[in-house]
Order: C-alpha cells, then structure tokens, then sequence
C-alpha cells in the first residue's frame, strides 16, 4: 500500500511531540516533512531561560537532533516559511518555492510576541523573546550594553528580567498590572515575589503604561524608554514579554475558522478534516494554551486519530505554573483568585517570606498558590486534577501531605532537602541526582519516561510523589504530574474507570472482547493490563465472564507465592488463626517429606512452608490436606484474631468464632488488591485491627468496624466506619464494604488508596445510610462467592492448570 | 562444512497442545532448564529458563505478543532474540526448534553445549 503523505507546519515542541507520539503507533503509515522556520531541529523552548541564565547551554536543550529525523525518515525543511496552503490542491508552498502536497496536514505554528503599537517599537535593539535567535542576541547585547527593560511582568518576562540580571545587566521590569504575574499569582504572592526578587537586583515599575520608545544620541538603537505620566528612563536593550498570541495567519489565509486561535474539536481537527492543529496555535473548546503539558495531551490524541486508531478525545487540561528563577520558589495552579461558592485557607509568615493558599470549594481543592514553600505543590496539583474529597483532611491540609510511616527513601518527603547522592527509589536504588541527570539528558517530560529510563518508583511506587516533586523542580513549568487522565498502561488510552465502564456497559465477558472492542493496540495487551481486566471482568460478571489463568501473575495462576530462586512456598488456610494437632502432625510430616528448607510462622496467623519445587506443589496440597490459603492473591488473605472471650479475661466478644466465620464468608475472594481482617475481642486490640482493610474491634455492647488500614508501604490507620450489635450485622457491613471495594477501587489499589479517593462520606452513605444499598452490595458479594472453589482440591472448577506442574524431561542427549 | 556437521539432529520434545497458548512449559536438559513458550500466533520458542537480570524462571512469566515478562520483576524479553527490551539490557540463550505435524523439535547440536 502507498504511503500516505503528512506534511507539518512548524517544528516546535508540540508539534514534534505528535510525530513522536505517531511513530510510537505506527511508523509506516505516513511519509512525513516537517517545515520550521527556524534553522534549528526541534529544542526545548522552554528551557531557554536557563540558557539565558547561563545555566544550560543551547546543545543540551536540543530534543530531536538531526540524526532523529533521518533515522525516522522525515523530510526536514529547516528555515522554510510556509506562506500558502492551496486546500483544494492539497498544497503547501514556502517562501523559497519549496512545494509538497498532502493527504494530511498538520498545523503546528504556534505563537507570536505581541509587540506594544508605540513608536519607535521598530528601533533596533528593540525585541521579543521567544527563540534561539532572540537569546543569543540578547546575551550578545548584555556584554555590550547596561541598561536593559523588560516590558511585561509575567512568567517570561521575569525569566528573562532574571536571565539578562544574572548577565551583569541593570534590568527593570515595567508592568501594566497592579501585581507581577497577575494571572498566576493573587496580589500577597505577587508582593512576596517582587520583594525576592529586587532583593536580587532587579527593579520595578507597576502600573506603569509604555508611552514611547526613542533613540539613542547617535540614533542607531533604542535609547531611552518613556511612560504614560512622563517618566523616562535609559534602556539600551527592550525586551518586549507582554504576552503571546496564537500564530493563525497562514490558517486563516487558508480560510479555516479561527477564533483567536486556530479552532479545532475533541479530536484535535480545524474545519477542514484533512487538517490537524496542535500546540499554541490551536483554541480548543475557547481555550488556548501556553504551557507545555497541556500540549503534549494534545499531541497524544491528534497522533491517536493520525494514525487512524480514532480513540481518544482531548477534553482540555488543569495548568500549574513554576517560575524557573533559581532561589525563588512559587507555584500556582487553578482556580487560585477564589470566588464565588470558594473557601479559602491561608498561611503567611511574611518575614520568612512564605505564603500559601488553598481554594476549596465543595469539599475539593480547586486552586493553590504558594510562595516561599512549594515541597507541597506536587500533592496539591494531584489533589486538584483527582478532584479528591478531602472533607476529612481539610485540617490538616495545610501542612502536606503527611508521609508519616513511609518507607524505603529514610523518610525523605522533600526533594529539595535531598542531596543527589540520596536514594530516592529504594526499590531500584534509583538516586535524585541520577534522576535529574536523565530528566535533563534525554529530555524527559512525564513520570512515565523517568520510570522508563530510570526505573524509579517502577516497582513499589512509594516514592513517585517524590520523583514527580523532582520532575517539577528540574522542569519548573514544563511539567504538570501526570495527564489529567491516567492510562492503565501503554496498550491502550483508557482509564481504568473507563474499561471498568466499557465491560459493564457492552457486557464484556473475555479478554479478547475487551481488547477488539475497547481498541486495544497491542494483539494480547501486556503484563499490566492482562491481570486487571482478568479481575474486572470476573468481578462484574461473576459465574459468566471467563477467568483466564494465563493472564493472571505467576503466584495465582500456580496457587503459591513465587520465591527469587524459582521455587514456592505454600501457606495453608488456618481459619482465624487456629488449627488442630492433627493439621500440624501434617505440616511436619510434609516438610520433612518434600525437604522444606524453611517453615515459617505468618504474621497473618498461619504457617509458612518456603522452598517447595513447583512439581511437588500437588503432591503437597493434597497431603496437608487443608484449604487453600490464598497467600499468594489478590484476594482474601486471612482473618487475624485474639483470644476473646472465650479464654481471656478482659474478652467482651467471640473474636475467633467472629473471625472464623467472616474468613469462610470471604473464601474464595479476588480483590482489586490482597484483603487482610483482624477482630478483636475488646479495646485492647491485641490482633491489631488498626491497619488492616477491615478491623473489627469488640465492645462489651457489640462491633466496632474500621476500614482501610494499612501496614505496609504506607502504614494508615484504619477509620472507624460505624458499631454495629450483632455477628450478622458485622458480617453484611464488612460484607457490603469489600464488594463496594470490590467493584470501584482501581485494579492494584488497597482498601486506604480507594477510601482516600472517594471520601469516607460516600462509604458511610452507601453502606451505613442507605441499607438497601448495603444489603444489594452483601447479596452481590454472597452471590459471587457461593461455591467458590479450593483451588488446591478442585483443579477443574478453579481452572488450574495441571500441565505447568509437570517438567518435560528430556532422558538422554547425545554428544556429537 | 560436510554434509554431516551440517545436518542437524532434531529430538522431539512435545506436542503443540502440551505448550498452554500464552503460556510456557520447562524442559529440563541435563542441568538446563528450557523453556518453551507459544502464543496466540501458534508461534513457539525456546529460551533458556533464566532472565538476564536475576536469574528468574522466564516460562513462569506473562506472555504478550513476542515477549514474556519476567515473575520476578518484570524485565520485559523479547521471545525471538531472547533480549531484553529497553531500558534494561542482557540476553539469554535461545534454542532454534522447529514444529512439525503439531510436534515440536528441539535442535539438539545447541544442547550438547553444555
């Protein structure tokens, strides 16, 4: 098949992005040329206030070096200016001649300096700043010339103001507002910043209007600045930085609808379908945008539909803002100016020169802005994009997020108090410094190519808050955490909300429909999704949607935990924690036996037998002859009790029958994540009910049910969720909660990360208000685990496959 | 360079159906472990049961078009090359089978390495 021909306007960062994002998917479909009028390959636009700062040099802000488009096969015409585009021929044409036609044309112009209309605004010396070439001029003229004026003070002009400061220049910055950075910042953080930042030299002049820009003496440069009111002032340099506007031009010769920008739909498309936009040149939905981020969701899906997958809208995106000045710490994001309907809270200490501010509204953070002490600023961002409830923390919300009881980075929960020797991913010994050099090396934007490249927060995760805080810190306003929407893996651009949506919707029972129907790319998906959509499907559909053993990890598809040298272990049910003489006469006898090099007591109440070889596993079960139990799952793990009234003195409750019969309840059970339960026989809660997903604490006048405790990665205390009187009750409560659990929470996700998503009022309403809620949920979950199998008794109806037991020997190989 | 060395000896190790689609079974050639894994394409391979990284058994791992990911955490290899895939780096020996009338055989030449 021939080739289709795609031809781009403009070699940007948004624009590259969406080739890159395209090849990704396909690489044969498109001949592709690239027209930029810069003579540059594709650079980091945004990292040249760095450059400008002497910070980083022009090489390493490249993003896609000429060898890039050669190897890829794209056509690269550097220094061209496309002045026509015929749509009926399908036709571009350049300044210099250069012609192509197109079957598909993407437009990725992005945007123009807005010059002030005052005269003299054509005098030499006079310039905006917005590429290589405005940059090295102004290097150039600050080893000449003293005085410099930068008209605007917002995100670029400060950088700039600060850049041309640090290049021995005398700058002022002249602002039109009240405040700098007016549309980032409320007027307290403004003051804060301006104050930080004459103290680095820098001068101010607010509310000031741009009458005229005159000669020098000689009359062969920009001389003198005057404003409205009469002040003059010397400037040898003016850097005009008062705002951007899309570059539509070329689109509207074209006769596309633009409307300040360039506008396009959901699908990244103008009025003409042939024709794509992307970038600082587009309006989306009214919207245009200046950061990178949102432009790099834009490229995602206009790449989507470019390579005819036809899946993925763009939906728009929340912004934050990081000024790259060196010493000054600032962040803002959303709704930060209040309003209407917002609450506010708020922190100043203005001798220390911190601020924060948290706008809420309806129980969701909606807007932050923070000045002296942005540690935080990656939560809150993450707090606002999940539009996370956080009624419960509201509090204590101020001060961070607590990471009290994380392991595995020696409490760190501050990037910038880290040294770049100190381990940030404790799983993959994984150090800030190595992180910040790959993010700067190979142009890293997102949490998922430092995981890529670096491994970090690959493994656990427990440190991806801090890998994101290191993420902002290098890249400043480049980066915005991840998308607002989070894939469940690279096969597919669907939220685990969604496939959950999407298999109950159209009725999804098998692996394969949801791939063909959900629009997989990959032809079996891959080791992440493979496993969720098992348990989604055979959750939603219990009974029907077929399990597939094969898309289940190792541990469960064997019925025994994987250990680093090949071989299992095996753990036998003990239901609440008890057992008889005559189950451990078996235990022994089977580890003597089979040789078992290790026995072990759980902190789950059981006991552990390490080091069996997989053939042996069947022989095994069936001489202990005991349950399954399931320690090796996403699933029910075990029931943990104290003695209870039954031989302790202080007892209220039955805390081992309770426990006995919640754990022949729950047999059997898949989860989103293992499930662990403790009940109590009083307050002293010796079975340590605090951090687990359901702890059930007795009372001398019935139950205490807490819910999404953890004590792992994270150690979380349970919350309390409500006291019940009877053992039925304990059992329809905890019940209804795990199947609630059951059905929502994402894939991978304990019983705390889905609480902390969706707030303990909804938990409450739906399993302590509502009791025909409650009791549908404790049917469902009835339902779905009757007849559940032992998938050590009953290989056929647990679906075990028998063949992975037996090795295929091989008896005799001659030498030749 | 003659006819003889040439000649490969082929020795039948299993049928097509013993290998579970997406799936592997081990072999176990002296002190090698091999693994056979097959995928939906009716495609089969043969590696050496040993990740490059740890040493974990590759034939218990997720088979996903031409790769298998590793148990013990998660290196991503390629069932052709037996390479991993980026970032991580090392290769494992592959064996060269062949299926005929649903059997599979295994060169046997690469076994006697060893």
């Amino acid at each position: 098949m021939k080739k289709q021909k795609l031809v781009m306007i403009g070699n940007g960062m948004a624009g590259v992005r969406t080739i890159e994002e395209l090849l990704k998917l396909n690489s044969d479909l498109y001949d592709i040329s690239i027209f930029g009028s810069e003579p540059h390959p594709n650079y980091n636009r945004i990292l040249l206030s760095p450059v400008l700062a002497g910070e980083q040099t022009l090489e390493q802000i490249v993003l896609n070096d000429l060898e890039w488009y050669e190897s890829n096969g794209i056509q690269l015409h550097t220094g061209k200016k496309i002045t026509q585009i015929n749509r009926k021929e399908r036709t571009v044409t350049a300044e210099d001649g250069t012609s192509e036609t197109y079957d598909r044309l993407l437009l990725a112009t992005g945007s123009l300096p807005f010059i002030l209309p005052v005269p003299g605004n054509d005098l030499p010396g006079v310039m905006a700043y917005r590429d290589i070439k405005d940059t090295l001029e102004m290097i150039d003229v600050s080893t000449r010339y003293k005085n410099a004026v930068v008209i605007g003070g917002g995100l670029l002009g400060l950088e700039a103001a600060n850049g041309l400061a640090l290049r021995g220049m005398s700058v002022t910055v002249v602002h039109l507002a009240e405040w700098l950075m007016e549309k980032q910042l409320d007027k307290t953080a403004a003051d804060l910043l301006r104050k930080s930042l004459e103290s680095k030299g820098l001068k101010f002049l607010l509310n000031t209007a741009t009458e005229a820009l005159t000669p020098n003496a000689s009359g062969d440069r920009v001389g003198h600045i005057r404003f409205k009111g009469g002040l003059e002032i010397p400037a040898d340099l003016v850097v005009m930085a008062a705002g951007i506007k899309p570059n539509t031009a070329l689109a509207e010769s074209a006769g596309l609808h633009c409307n300040r920008g360039i506008v396009v739909n959901d699908t990244m498309q103008t009025f003409d379908p042939r024709v794509y936009a992307v970038g600082e040149c587009v309006s989306h939905r009214g919207t245009t945008y200046g950061l990178v981020a949102p432009l790099f969701e834009q490229a995602k899906v206009c790449a989507n539909h470019l390579a005819e997958y036809g899946i993925g809208l763009y939906m728009g995106s929340v912004t934050s803002t990081k000024l790259k000045v060196t010493g000054v710490d600032l962040f803002s994001a959303g709704n930060f100016m209040g309003g209407e309907g917002t609450e506010e809270i708020t922190l100043t200490d203005s001798i220390g020169g911190v601020y924060k501010k948290l706008v809420l509204k309806d129980d969701r953070l909606v807007g932050a802005c923070m000045f002296g002490d942005t540690a935080e600023s990656t939560w809150y961002f993450k707090l606002m994009r999940d539009m996370q409830n956080v009624a419960e923390m509201r509090d204590t919300l101020m001060f961070g997020e607590s990471n009290i009881g994380d392991v595995g980075h020696q409490g760190h929960n501050k990037v910038a108090g880290m040294t770049d020797e100190d381990e940030v991913c404790g799983c993959n010994g994984v150090t800030k410094g190595a992180i910040v050099k790959a993010i700067r090396d190979q142009g890293l934007f997102t949490l998922d190519e430092v995981k890529k490249c670096t491994k970090a927060s690959s493994s656990c995760g427990s440190c991806t808050g801090l890998v994101e805080q290191v993420l902002m810190n290098v890249l400043g306003t480049d980066y915005s955490a991840t998308p607002r929407k989070k894939f469940i893996c690279g096969c597919v651009d669907l939220s685990h909300d969604e496939i959950r949506q999407g298999i109950r919707k159209e009725h999804l029972i098998s692996q394969e429909a949801v791939r063909s129907q959900l629009g997989w790319r990959t032809p079996n998906g891959c080791a992440t999704c493979r496993p969720a959509i098992n348990y989604y499907l055979i959750s939603t559909w219990p009974h029907e949607a077929k399990d597939d053993p094969q898309s289940r990890f190792i541990n469960e598809r064997a019925h025994a935990n994987i250990q680093k040298d090949g071989t299992y272990s095996v753990v036998p049910r003990m239901f609440g924690g008890l057992t008889t003489p005559a189950e451990l006469r078996r235990i022994a006898d089977v580890a003597e036996k089979y040789k078992v090099p290790t026995v072990k007591v759980t902190g789950g109440q059981r006991i552990d037998l390490l080091g069996i070889k997989k053939d042996d596993l069947p022989a095994v079960w069936k001489e202990l002859d005991m349950p399954s139990g399931h320690a090796y799952g996403k699933s029910i793990r075990t029931v943990k009790t104290c003695v209870g009234d039954e031989h302790c003195r202080f007892g209220t409750q039955s805390s081992m029958r309770m426990g006995v019969e919640l754990e022949r309840m729950l047999f059997g059970m898949y989860s989103p994540h293992k499930v662990k339960l403790a009940v109590s026989g009083c307050p002293r809660n010796c079975a340590e009910a605090g951090i687990k997903d359901v702890g059930i604490i007795g009372v001398e006048s019935g139950w205490e049910l807490y819910i999404g405790g953890n004590g792992g990665i994270k150690t979380e205390v349970a919350e309390f969720l409500c006291k019940v009187k009877t053992d039925e009750e304990v059992r329809e409560y905890s019940g209804a909660f795990l199947q609630l659990y059951r059905e929502e929470a994402w894939y991978l996700d304990r019983t705390v990360h889905y609480l902390q998503r969706v707030g303990m009022d909804y938990i409450k309403q739906k399993i302590v208000d509502d009791a025909e809620s409650r009791k549908a949920l404790y049917e469902r979950l009835v339902f779905d685990l009757k007849d559940a199998p032992d998938p050590w008794k009953d290989f056929e109806r647990a679906g075990v496959d028998v063949r992975q037991f037996k090795t295929i020997p091989i008896i005799e190989v001659e030498s030749v | 360079m003659s006819e003889l060395t040439s000649q490969k000896k082929w020795i039948q190790v299993a049928a097509i159906e013993d290998i579970p689609i997406l799936g592997a079974r081990v072999i176990q050639a002296k002190e090698t472990r091999i693994a056979i894994f097959r995928n939906t394409e009716n495609e089969v391979f043969a590696l050496e049961d040993r990740c490059p990284h740890k040493g974990g058994p590759l034939s218990q791992g997720i088979v996903h078009g031409t790769t298998v990911t590793c148990p013990l955490h998660a290196w991503n290899i390629n069932l052709d090359k037996g390479c991993a895939l980026e970032p991580d780096e090392g290769c494992v020996k592959t064996y060269e089978l062949k299926v005929e009338a649903s059997l599979i055989w295994l060169n046997s030449d690469c076994l006697s390495e060893f």
